[in-house]
């Protein structure tokens, strides 16, 4: 094959490895969009639970191997599933006892005041999280297990890793399966509606930090078994946590912020820059052409693909 | 008020030295040579709090990233003695340079956002240059040993060297915190950090004040950077650009006190080392332990004491001394210096403000769609109509907030389209708002004040415009040093209009004023406006509420659903079936003309 051939095969691999991470991508903004969508909070910490996410699934899987009867190949599924509900119930214990008392109804209307409290507080769970991890997971770079990263289908010359082949495919059914809950149950019509307006919502007789607790929860357990599902790709720390609050900051702002399905597709298209950017960039700058990219989206299309003009005078 | 400055000014720098001569002399007390280390650290760390104080303590724009400026300025020194052999004593002044540099390339692009979305860039800047540093290959970095000459290389034997030198350059960050504080420009940041609407319509140039505030602070930041690398001897991407550097910024001063100069010193002399000793007790067995110190610390000072410890302690001890006595008025600099003369009312004729076709649409919606309107000079101006028929934003077009679309504004003859709202109020117009901006932690002269600076060349000059115009509304005398929070909103619509008055503008733009008042705070508001008129102000008031405005204004303007509908004397405009139509409704309407029998 010529030069240009292999050229056009890397730019095909480098897009379906962008399409297939992205998809992980997208169901962790999806997780962020929530919170963000319904709270107005910003999450600092949200990379964090992502990364209880991955060692859930890391001691459910490889270290303690209490899901090993299930097998090699069903093992890491069942593993991030499961790191959802554990990161869930985090989740709606950090809101119960910490978030609540800077959040909610009383602070909604609040300007900068309120969210300055929020930044802050979010940013020491963050910390606590991260370097708590350190103490009981140890720094060592681990990842859960499976034959599947290591084997891949093979299309015409472009390989799909199979890790990464299924956790795209789960994420696509969780963010569906998210998306139905949103717009069909009474439940998730309830928090959309907290979302859209969480002032009116209020008047309307949602429970406004009923609705946050659940939020909260569902946003972390989602991003949590995204996280589950990349950990078996790829190798991870206790610290990996505040790489990927930029990653889904880029990707919630991306798909404008409040929007929950904007966020999917937001999320998609970081991963796509960030394998794309392989093909230009030295392995070790790939963070970094996110990071621009985040900084040149919130420059210049801060309302996002989906998102609508907050401000107003 | 001023005079009194000076002292406390001279009590600041007392307490200043009396701090450094006590942890000079413990310092010297300090053998073990880690505690020494902890000694300087906790100076290191105090500074670049102050560092973080400077821009997000007084200004409000929260900053995670920091450790962009004190990176650059440690790298910057390390790389410049390593490769070129340049001593950090030119390295560290090197490294400030580059984070000035940094501040500017950050600051102009940076600034243009607000809120959650500054606060998410600022983070990005550092991780960015982490990756960028470690693929440079600048890993770990270690500072060559000079023995043959150590001085000249910043390399002391005694640990204790380091100290004084970290001490200096903390007390030179703290006076220079000292005097922000005091200054013009420490308290313009403080309005927009508490209203920046309100500060750029005051007259405060908002984008020169934060560039003004990052420069700064990077300086320090890359001060502090440069001598932690000295003192560690090494430096790598993650210790000079993590997420922890910038955080540890950040929590020593809102754990400490923010928005004042003693706050980070506090939060540092009390952080750093309980978690320094925690890690070298436990560190081999719980590696993250300071991580965990610091994230707690920051959770319970935002739960039990969200402004720090210096202000509890500051509010006990206030609470504590009880109602002393109230500051005394500035009343006589006020009355001799600056007492706005009233100029002859000149005859309404000439026009001042000219609007010709303006446009602005938000969306598919035209919010004003083709204003044209005179504004004659002396006049009262009463601009009516329906809520949503595109008032404020006529008002937000002609003071800055909002770029029209297409049209003209000409004021006293000369453009207004394209200037920022504080170059608008510079040139003469000053405008109050629909819900009351208020800088709520102010006092009700510090507000004022802050409208003053434009009109004035100095502190004094300002306060005693301030003063001048609070009389002019009434809030002269003890109200003038009530904290804006505790206001009615008749004082309240008082303090905001003074605000707009202090710098002695030519038009002033009132945004439904008299919303909220009673009846007779409307009559007390409806004198204020009618003498500040009589002294030669041009008025231009907008009300939906009709039956006030027909005593007060000259001329009407009626807009409906960003048209003008109709234009002139209140007596007629009031008849204009268009006007009764938009105010009505169609139905009311065709019951006036045709009444059923």
């Amino acid at each position: 094959m010529t030069d240009w051939q292999w050229f056009f095969i890397d730019i095909l691999q480098a897009f379906a490895a962008g399409v297939l991470v992205g998809g992980t991508y997208g169901l962790m903004c999806v997780g962020l969009g929530i919170i963000f969508g319904v709270m107005r909070v910003v999450n600092f910490a949200h990379g964090d639970f992502m990364m209880l996410g991955m060692y859930a699934a890391y001691y459910l899987v490889t270290g303690f191997g209490v899901l090993a009867f299930l097998g090699p190949y069903a093992a890491p599924i069942a593993g991030a599933l499961l790191a959802g509900p554990i990161v869930f119930a985090i989740g709606w214990l950090m809101h119960r006892f910490l978030i609540a008392n800077v959040t909610g109804a009383r602070v909604i209307s609040a300007e900068a005041e309120g969210h300055y409290a929020q930044i802050i507080l979010t940013l020491g769970i963050a910390l606590v999280l991260a370097n708590g991890g350190l103490i009981l997971f140890g720094s060592l770079p681990v990842s859960v297990q499976t034959p599947l990263s290591r084997e891949s289908w093979e299309i015409g010359e472009v390989l799909l890793n199979k890790a990464r082949t299924v956790g795209f495919v789960l994420a696509v059914a969780l963010a569906l399966l998210l998306y139905m809950f949103l717009t069909r149950t009474s439940l998730g019509k309830a928090l959309r509606a907290a979302a859209d307006n969480p002032i009116a919502a209020a008047y309307v007789g949602v429970d406004v930090d009923r609705a946050h607790r659940l939020a909260f929860g569902l946003g972390v357990g989602i991003t949590a078994v995204a996280g589950g599902l990349i950990a078996s790709s790829q190798s991870f720390q206790p610290y990996i946590g505040f790489d990927f609050v930029i990653v889904m900051y880029a990707g919630v702002v991306l798909g404008g912020m409040g929007s929950i399905l904007g966020a999917f597709w937001g999320g998609l298209t970081i991963g796509l820059v960030q394998q794309m950017s392989t093909l230009v960039l030295p392995y070790q700058l790939q963070n970094t052409a996110i990071f621009v990219v985040f900084l040149l989206i919130i420059f210049f299309r801060p309302q996002g693909m989906f998102g609508r003009v907050w401000e107003r005078t | 008020m001023m005079q009194g400055a000076r002292s406390t000014l001279k009590k600041h720098y007392a307490a200043i030295a009396a701090f450094a001569v006590v942890y000079l002399l413990i310092a010297l007390l300090v053998t073990n040579s880690y505690y020494q280390l902890i000694m300087t650290l906790v100076l290191v760390w105090a500074t670049m709090g102050l560092s973080w104080n400077i821009l997000s303590g007084y200004s409000g724009l929260i900053s995670f990233g920091h450790a962009a400026f004190f990176g650059l300025g440690g790298y910057t020194m390390t790389i410049a003695f390593v490769k070129w052999g340049v001593t950090p004593w030119l390295g560290i002044p090197l490294g400030m340079i580059v984070g000035v540099l940094a501040a500017i390339i950050i600051g102009i692009p940076t600034f243009r956002l607000r809120g959650h979305y500054f606060a998410l860039s600022m983070l990005a800047y550092p991780l960015a240059l982490l990756y960028v540093f470690e693929w440079l290959g600048y890993q770990e970095e270690t500072l060559p040993m000079m023995r043959e000459a150590p001085a000249r290389y910043m390399q002391f034997g005694d640990q204790r060297v380091y100290t004084a030198l970290a001490l200096v350059m903390l007390i030179a960050a703290m006076v220079i915190s000292l005097h922000v504080e005091r200054s013009r420009f420490g308290r313009s940041l403080l309005a927009i950090k508490q209203n920046q609407p309100a500060a750029e319509a005051a007259g405060v140039n908002v984008l020169k004040c934060k560039m003004l505030a990052i420069m700064l602070s990077a300086a320090v930041a890359a001060a502090a950077g440069g001598l932690y690398a000295v003192v560690l001897l090494v430096v790598t991407p993650p210790t000079m650009f993590g997420v922890l550097t910038s955080a540890q910024a950040l929590i020593f001063t809102l754990f400490g006190g923010v928005g004042v100069y003693w706050g980070p010193v506090i939060g540092a002399g009390i952080l750093v080392p309980l978690a320094e000793t925690l890690h070298a007790e436990l560190g081999h067995i719980v590696p993250g332990i300071q991580g965990v110190v610091y994230g707690a610390a920051i959770i319970a000072i935002v739960l039990l004491a969200p402004d720090g410890i210096y202000w509890r302690i500051h509010d006990y001890l206030a609470a504590r001394r009880a109602p002393e006595s109230a500051h005394a008025p500035a009343r006589a600099v006020a009355s001799t210096t600056a007492a706005a003369e009233p100029q002859d009312r000149r005859p309404a004729g000439a026009p001042l403000l000219e609007l010709d076709d303006v446009v602005r649409t938000f969306g598919g919606l035209r919010a004003v769609d083709g204003v044209s309107l005179k504004i004659k000079e002396g006049e009262i101006h009463g601009i009516i109509g329906p809520n949503g028929a595109g008032k404020t934003t006529l008002f937000n077009v002609i003071n800055g907030f909002l770029p029209a679309d297409a049209g003209s504004i000409r004021f006293a003859g000369s453009e207004l389209l394209g200037l920022k709202p504080h170059e608008v109020c510079a040139r003469g117009i000053g405008r109050t708002f629909q819900v009351v901006r208020a800088f709520p932690r102010m006092s009700v002269l510090e507000n004022v004040t802050i409208g003053a600076y434009l009109g004035a060349s100095s502190d004094a000059e300002a306060m005693a415009l301030a003063y001048a115009a609070l009389e002019r509304v009434g809030l002269a005398g003890a109200r003038a040093n009530a904290i804006a929070g505790a206001l009615t909103t008749n004082e309240l619509r008082r303090m905001e209009l003074a605000r707009a008055l202090a710098p002695r503008p030519r038009l002033i733009l009132l945004d439904e004023t008299l919303a909220g008042l009673g009846h007779e705070e409307l009559e007390g508001i409806l004198d204020v406006i009618r003498q500040v008129n009589r002294e030669g102000v041009t008025v231009a008031i907008i009300e939906h509420t009709m039956h006030a405005m027909v005593k007060l204004a000259d001329h009407f303007s009626v807009l409906d659903h960003g048209k003008l509908i109709a234009s002139g004397p209140p007596g007629e405009v009031i008849k204009n079936p268009a006007v009764i139509e938009a105010y009505l409704g169609k139905k009311w309407m065709d019951r006036a003309q045709h009444p059923v029998s």
